[in-house]
């Protein structure tokens, strides 16, 4: 009996044993893809979530923004390292004086993807695509600078051409806008602004709705530095450079792979096996590996994006704003800064980062725990005592719990309050934030273009993303004078007067801003970390 | 047995039209909606994007409609990938994960039933031990360490495949194995379990009594019965092998339906989730049904009853 067990045991054995062994035969060690990539122009690049479409009307996210950004070209580019407007399908531009007209002439050598010349028209048609509202574009809102643009897309003006977008001829484009502007140049970088083109959208479908199937490889027509060749979703998207941009000769990468890897950890590990020239992100845990190693892969930069914590100023205890500044005074930011998130972020002391521009943000904010406790006696809380329990609602990633909870622990430390956290998937927390039913939330904001508008807008009490009960009547006209202030020092001393309003209120609390953390391949040249994260893929190649 | 399977069948649709109602409502009910973002959408495109998908319908009307559309097979629009049917999205991605789950499901049967066997017809000898404690190994292991630790070794350090994507025959050994090798562990065991009951039976003692040889009563007259158990397993157990693994498709970024069926919830894609649901019900009914026929065929105590 036992003889015969053994020979199917060896007769079994023997078969796995082979089989491995043809297996690891044909998998020597091969040619990573980076390798190849270097050697080809081919770049390979993390992305943090897999796009859901390409159409640069309808997307939102960044991951989108990198794809989009090679396929089509605004009226003015970005340059790679600060991301200032320079010359893109338009070469050249005059401002009016008073700062409301914006007068833009096309490159004669603008083509799109099908060779066809990009014209003045292609312009004007596409925003009256975003305008018009059966495409419930997310950024329309971004276009109401231009005069008439709200009326049109909410539908009380049905003439287009009464909106401030004029095409004297086939290579003029002349916007008119409702107020001085001057991120105008920086806004036309968003993708909201980029041209599409109509007649391809038509052969695809309804150009004026959802659902169109344009943006598929060999349908979609750009006008960008690359073309869409392949779209495997949750897999790769390819684009190749454009042979019909009109800059095609500074274009040096010949194909870039764009690779959704929705698990920061896989996508270090694929980083590591040489599959990725640049991850999206980089797992906390990692950073102080690679900082160790000193192999020249980490990069860290900033980034225009703040994480706070929002409070709901209509719930008792914290309609108090002395109990908000003294929740504000008793966080040791520098704490969670370099004991958690330990990315290079920096503690934040304004809602607007520095750097934007020259704006200036008021300095308000600085862990003090003495003036909070003094703070909460003053409002009538001494020790804590009798303040209502708090509770910090946040969503299940990142973080976000540990910041939570350092900073219950300081608050029950420093200030006696009872806090508590209350975590919940983001789409629960956010339809939570919309009924204003919450206390204390963790939120964060990012930069749409390159201005503290971007920022301040957010807690006008006409703002769709306030969610805070808060509203100040100095605050909204304050930022209402900015917009009609030309001169960019008295402009930025009314937003610096109005965000020192935010910053003495608090309907939030600024805890700390974002850095990008990613792995960068020592073979990519001519790619920096930029303030938007937005990156022009045409000044970027490889090389050993 | 054809008059079993077709009642049996015919059970399946009050029990789908049971599932497809609750989770219709029950993904109504959760907070949150399609087009909730952090960055929140102006109430006015909002309003567009909802009359646009019908969702500004009373939920009644929209029940009504989806009912008529799944009676076409049109699973309707995706919300999230607004240029994308569901049918399109679950013919895209279901594939991937049925090459994935029947690849492992054979690695699993192949490693599992061999092992199983081993064990149980040499009880107690150093191999009984060596395949229980493999088979303890791959209950206690979890995926997600499984899958990292083989490709720190075969991807990082060796570098013969890729850490994760789903490009070349050669991405499809590490997740295979992963996924394989979790699922060999519980065959191994039920096959172990199963065999040894059997082969304490009379008719196993009549047949070697008659002298047959000992493959032939390991193979013909103790297998089959010492499978039962394993069958009864592999029907729930295909379903969720077939429809795909969310963790083994996170680790290696394969871009199969456990993601989707996941990640459609948290995006509050309606219409994905249903479709998704409706796929992994029919199959789970369709593979139990399967595993009974099985059942009845081996075991000669049970009738189609």
């Amino acid at each position: 009996m036992h003889t015969k067990t053994r020979e199917i045991f060896r007769g079994i054995l023997s078969f796995l044993l082979v089989g491995g062994a043809g297996l690891l035969v044909s998998c020597s060690k091969r040619e990573s893809p980076v390798e190849r990539g270097i050697r080809e122009q081919v770049l390979h690049r993390g992305l943090s979530a897999d796009p859901a479409e390409l159409d640069p009307h309808i997307i939102t996210g960044l991951p989108e923004i990198n794809v989009v950004s090679t396929l089509f070209e605004g009226l003015v580019a970005e340059d790679p390292v600060d991301l200032h407007p320079v010359p893109g399908t338009a070469e050249s531009w005059e401002v009016a004086p008073d700062g409301l007209t914006y007068t833009f002439h096309l490159r004669a050598s603008a083509r799109w993807s099908n060779g066809q010349p990009v014209t003045a028209q292609d312009f004007s048609n596409s925003i009256r695509r975003v305008l018009t509202h059966s495409l419930g574009a997310d950024y329309a809102t971004m276009l109401y600078v231009l005069v008439n643009a709200e009326a049109y897309h909410k539908g009380a003006l049905k003439d287009f051409a009464s909106v401030g977008v004029q095409t004297p001829d086939a290579r003029t484009v002349r916007f008119t806008l409702n107020h001085p502007a001057p991120y105008f140049l920086s806004l036309l970088t968003h993708p909201a602004w980029f041209p599409v083109y109509l007649p391809a959208l038509e052969k695809s479908g309804t150009p004026f709705e959802r659902g169109s199937r344009w943006t598929q490889p060999g349908s979609l027509v750009g006008n960008g530095p690359f073309v869409l060749t392949a779209w495997k979703r949750g897999e790769v998207i390819v684009v190749e450079k454009s042979p019909t941009y009109w800059d095609a000769a500074a274009v040096r990468l010949n194909a870039i792979h764009f690779h959704p890897a929705t698990d920061v950890e896989s996508e270090e590990r694929a980083f590591r096996a040489g599959q990725l020239h640049i991850t999206e992100a980089l797992p906390v845990g990692k950073v102080d590996t690679y900082r160790r190693e000193q192999s020249g892969a980490l990069q860290i930069g900033a980034f225009l994006d703040t994480y706070f914590y929002r409070l709901n100023t209509t719930r008792p205890g914290l309609s108090n704003v002395k109990v908000r500044q003294a929740l504000a005074a008793a966080i040791d930011r520098t704490a969670i800064v370099e004991k958690i998130t330990r990315g290079g972020q920096q503690s934040a002391h304004s809602f607007t980062p520095p750097g934007v521009g020259d704006y200036v943000p008021p300095e308000a904010l600085h862990g003090n725990f003495d003036e909070a406790r003094r703070l909460l006696a003053a409002a009538g809380y001494p020790g804590g005592q009798g303040l209502p329990p708090l509770e910090i609602m946040i969503n299940s990633s990142g973080n976000h719990r540990a910041i939570a909870e350092a900073i219950q622990e300081m608050w029950r430390r420093e200030l006696g309050a009872v806090v508590r956290i209350n975590n919940m998937e983001q789409a629960t927390l956010l339809a939570n934030r919309r009924t204003l039913d919450y206390q204390i939330m963790r939120a964060e904001w990012s930069a749409d273009y390159l201005d503290p508008k971007t920022f301040l807008d957010v807690f006008r009490s006409d703002s769709n993303n306030n969610h805070t009960g808060w509203t100040n009547p100095n605050y909204d006209t304050l930022l209402f004078e900015a917009d009609r202030t030309a001169d960019p020092a008295a402009r930025q001393l009314l937003m610096q007067r109005a965000e020192t309003i935010l910053l003495t209120e608090l309907p939030i609390i600024p805890i700390y801003y974002y850095t990008s953390v990613r792995l960068v391949h020592p073979s990519v040249h001519g790619w920096h970390p930029t303030l938007l994260d937005r990156h022009p893929y045409k000044d970027v190649w490889l090389e050993p | 047995m054809l008059r079993y399977t077709v009642r049996r069948l015919l059970q399946i649709i009050p029990v789908l039209f049971v599932i497809i109602t609750a989770t219709f409502f029950m993904v109504r009910f959760v907070p949150g909606g399609p087009f909730t973002a952090e960055k929140a959408i102006p109430p006015e495109i909002l309003k567009n994007l909802e009359a646009h998908y019908g969702l500004d319908q009373p939920l009644w009307r929209q029940y009504l409609n989806y009912l008529r559309s799944i009676a076409h097979g049109d699973l309707g629009p995706s919300f999230k990938y607004s240029n994308r049917t569901v049918n399109e999205i679950i013919g895209d991605k279901l594939p991937v994960s049925l090459e994935l789950g029947a690849l492992s499901l054979v690695v699993a049967l192949v490693v599992g039933l061999t092992l199983g066997v081993l064990a149980a017809v040499r009880r107690n000898s150093w191999l009984d031990y060596l395949a229980s404690s493999i088979g303890m190994l791959g209950i206690c292991v979890p995926t997600f360490v499984l899958g990292p630790l083989l490709v720190l070794y075969f991807a990082i350090h060796l570098g013969w495949v890729n850490a994760s994507g789903w490009y070349t025959w050669q991405d499809r050994v590490l997740p295979v194995l992963t996924l394989g090798f979790v699922y060999a562990a519980y065959v191994m065991r039920l096959t172990r379990g199963g065999m040894l009951e059997v082969l304490n039976q009379d008719y196993i003692r009549t047949a070697r009594a008659k002298g047959a040889s000992e493959t032939r009563i390991v193979l013909k007259h103790a297998l089959r019965g010492g499978l039962l158990p394993v069958v009864s397993f592999l029907g729930p157990a295909i379903a969720g092998i077939l429809t795909g693994s969310f963790v083994i498709e996170t680790i290696f970024q394969i871009p199969g339906l456990g993601r989707e069926f996941v990640n459609s919830a948290f995006n509050r894609d309606y219409t994905l989730v249903l479709g998704t649901v409706i796929l992994y019900a029919s199959l789970i009914v369709v593979l139990n049904l399967a595993a009974d026929i099985a059942q009845v065929w081996l075991n000669p105590k049970l009738k189609f009853e």
